[in-house]
């Protein structure tokens, strides 16, 4: 099969590899029809998580047909489903309470050991990571191996085409839960880091909460513009001091709960984060925590904090006294997506919710690598990059 | 002083299993570690910051959201165990006292065989064996079953010991099989827990050829006449 393999920072390509084989008695084989480009696959791309290997299939966002299932699975062939990112067996203590993304038994014993050392745990798996996360082949490809298939695709209605249901993977539950993490109440203002598509889905599921001004912050003018469609304040951060407008437009109170949706890559010529650059830049492993820092700063006394963005590290100059003095409550984590598919469907299906506004760039799979180089170098009008196999490519 | 001789003490007064081992090893590695009991410390053992050194006492816990007799009934059909540890290869009965001939990996395509006997079995509760004294190989090993606190299901330990193998043959397997206990007691027990709780032992491999089981079997075939 054809299927889009990392080869060293800021080189990804489209290989012909094996396809993937049913392995365990769970498993099923989907044929992607659509699979998408995310932030997070930015990170790996910049070569800023560690244990990415040469010849990784990646790609976490996937859907597609299933064409073959192991005795176990619960899925039948011919059925089209959405594939969360996170791998979740369905049976350990952590996912019987629905902390999918902490699932004790979906990353192979022996890639355990690494996450185990960094985190004090280890890590659970997903789908075209790193080796920390079970080093499983990715969506980006024509066929994948999805195990634990009982437990984590939902089959999704024909009426809804792929671009409607594809984000149910990860964006769209990652938006929803950051702001279930910020414990929206009804006289709220949440300010958002980030109008990427984790940052998109963020403001409008707080609006869909119930906050009753949402703020978004960015620096491309086209995704502030998405932001404010949705129905956000905007704060451009190129423009006015974050903190000194987050204040004003609040009356002096701060917001009621922020949401970091950058990570570890954040932009901006602040100090600190041109030190963290520097130090990401010589390998020193520090996680710029920029947007972080800030949000922590910007948030009023006892309110939320709540982390999408990814961070892999340590990082330093963190405002811990703010943390603590101000009574915050902090909440993150990959997505616990399987909790909330079914739940965002039926909001799509309903027209509550649509996500595909995102979507600025369909291509073939075949130019992957393409979505890559422009989906990080313009940010600004490549918002979302839909990957199609078989669709037929452009000159 | 090693803790992990505490571990032992501590079960042995309910299992007089440390007695058993001892008596059956003629005093030979387990009895070489006394300690002192240190009363300001409940950890267990395998958590000691000293007395752990290449080949000595292993032990490691895991909670497995299972019934105790359950996972019981399946470690003590030894036949079981290749299943999820890393490096065996097959495990076949012998006799009918709880013998059992492990067939190992070692390197070069070869295989090495231990025996050994059962020392202890409380059904639900601990399985203990013993290698016998023909095996190349020296080794014991004990796992426990404990009910864990609330609904969790149960506590399972491994403990195992290894005795520092002599000739050609012995220094090939330390090297692969006897190279780091400690981790292949943590995944052997990792794995365990996949199995019993999912129904599978978790993979990321791609192909069936990328597996633990079709390692083992390309590795037999390998094996030199
Ligand atoms: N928790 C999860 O399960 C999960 C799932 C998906 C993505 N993520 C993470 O969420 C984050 C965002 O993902 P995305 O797909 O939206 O990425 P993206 O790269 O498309 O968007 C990030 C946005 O942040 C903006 N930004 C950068 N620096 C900023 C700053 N200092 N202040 C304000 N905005 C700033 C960028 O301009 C960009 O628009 C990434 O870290 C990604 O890894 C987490
Ligand atoms: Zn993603
Ligand atoms: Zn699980």
């Amino acid at each position: 099969m054809r299927a889009l393999a990392y080869h060293g920072k800021h080189d990804v390509r489209v290989d012909t590899v094996d396809d993937p084989e049913i392995v365990n008695p769970r498993d099923a084989i989907i044929k992607v029809t659509s699979t998408a480009i995310c932030g997070s696959d930015l990170h790996l791309y910049d070569g800023v998580i560690p244990a990415v290997l040469e010849g990784d299939i990646l790609g976490h966002e996937f859907m597609g047909e299933v064409v073959e299932t192991g005795p176990k699975s619960t899925l039948e062939k011919g059925q089209r489903v959405v594939v969360p990112f996170t791998i979740s067996c369905g049976q350990c203590f952590h996912c019987q309470i629905q902390q999918y993304s902490c699932c004790d038994n979906s990353n192979p014993a022996e890639k355990q050991d690494m996450s185990a050392t960094l985190y004090g745990h280890s890590m659970a798996g997903l789908f075209g990571y790193s080796h920390l996360t079970g080093g499983y082949s990715g969506g980006q490809a024509e066929y994948v191996r999805v195990p634990y298939s009982d437990i984590g695709p939902i089959a999704v209605p024909d009426h809804l085409d792929d671009d409607q249901v594809l984000f149910l993977s990860d964006i769209l539950p990652t938006g929803w839960m950051a702001a279930e993490n910020a414990d929206i109440g009804p006289d709220d203002t949440i300010a958002v880091w980030g109008c990427g598509p984790v940052g998109l889905f963020a403001v409008q599921s707080a609006l869909a909460m119930g906050a009753a001004e949402v703020i978004a912050i960015d620096h491309y003018p086209h995704r502030l513009e998405l932001a404010r469609k949705l129905g956000a304040k905007t704060i451009n951060f190129r423009e006015s001091n974050v903190r000194e407008a987050l204040m004003e437009m609040s009356g002096g109170i701060g917001v009621d709960a922020v949401i970091d949706a950058v990570g570890m890559e954040s932009h901006g010529f602040a100090i600190d984060n041109m030190l963290d650059i520097a130090k990401q830049t010589i390998g020193v492993g520090a996680d710029r925590a920029s947007v972080l820092k800030q949000a922590i700063l910007a948030v009023r006394r006892g309110g939320r904090v709540s982390i999408p963005g990814v961070y892999g590290g340590m990082t330093d100059k963190f405002p811990l006294g703010a943390l603590m003095e101000k009574g915050l409550q902090v909440r993150g984590g990959q997505t616990h997506v399987q909790k909330y598919t079914k739940d965002l469907l039926a909001k799509i299906e309903d027209g509550t919710l649509d996500t595909t506004f995102l979507i600025s760039h369909r291509l073939p799979l075949e130019d992957a690598a393409k979505g890559y180089k422009n989906f990080k170098e313009q940010q600004d009008v490549w918002t979302k990059v839909v990957l199609k196999p078989g669709m037929e490519t452009q000159a | 002083m090693s803790k992990g001789h505490q571990r032992i003490a501590k079960s042995s007064s309910r299992a007089g299993l440390t007695a058993l081992i001892m008596a059956a090893a003629g005093g030979a590695f387990l009895a070489s570690r006394k300690s002192a009991r240190d009363t300001t410390d409940d950890a267990p053992g395998s958590a000691a910051r000293r007395g752990f050194r290449g080949n000595d006492l292993v032990g490691k816990s895991v909670t497995i959201g299972r019934p105790r007799q359950e996972l019981f009934d399946y470690w003590i059909d030894f036949e079981n165990l290749c299943s999820f540890m890393e490096n065996v290869i097959s495990v076949r009965k012998a006799g009918d006292q709880g013998g059992a001939v492990w067939t190992i990996m070692a390197p070069g395509g070869r295989t090495v065989d231990v025996k050994t006997e059962m020392v202890a079995e409380r059904p639900g509760e601990l399985i203990g064996w013993r290698s016998t004294p023909d095996s190349e190989i020296r080794t014991e090993g004990r796992v426990t079953f404990e009910d864990a606190p609330g609904e969790r299901g149960t506590r399972v330990s491994l403990t195992m010991t290894y005795d520092p193998p002599g000739g050609d043959l012995g220094k090939a397997v330390a090297k692969l099989f006897l190279r780091e206990p400690e981790i292949q007691a943590r995944h052997d027990l990792k794995r365990f827990k996949m199995l019993m709780e999912t129904g599978e032992v978790t993979t990321s491999a791609r192909r069936k050829s990328e597996t633990r089981a079709a390692k083992h079997q390309q590795h037999q075939q390998t094996e030199p006449a």
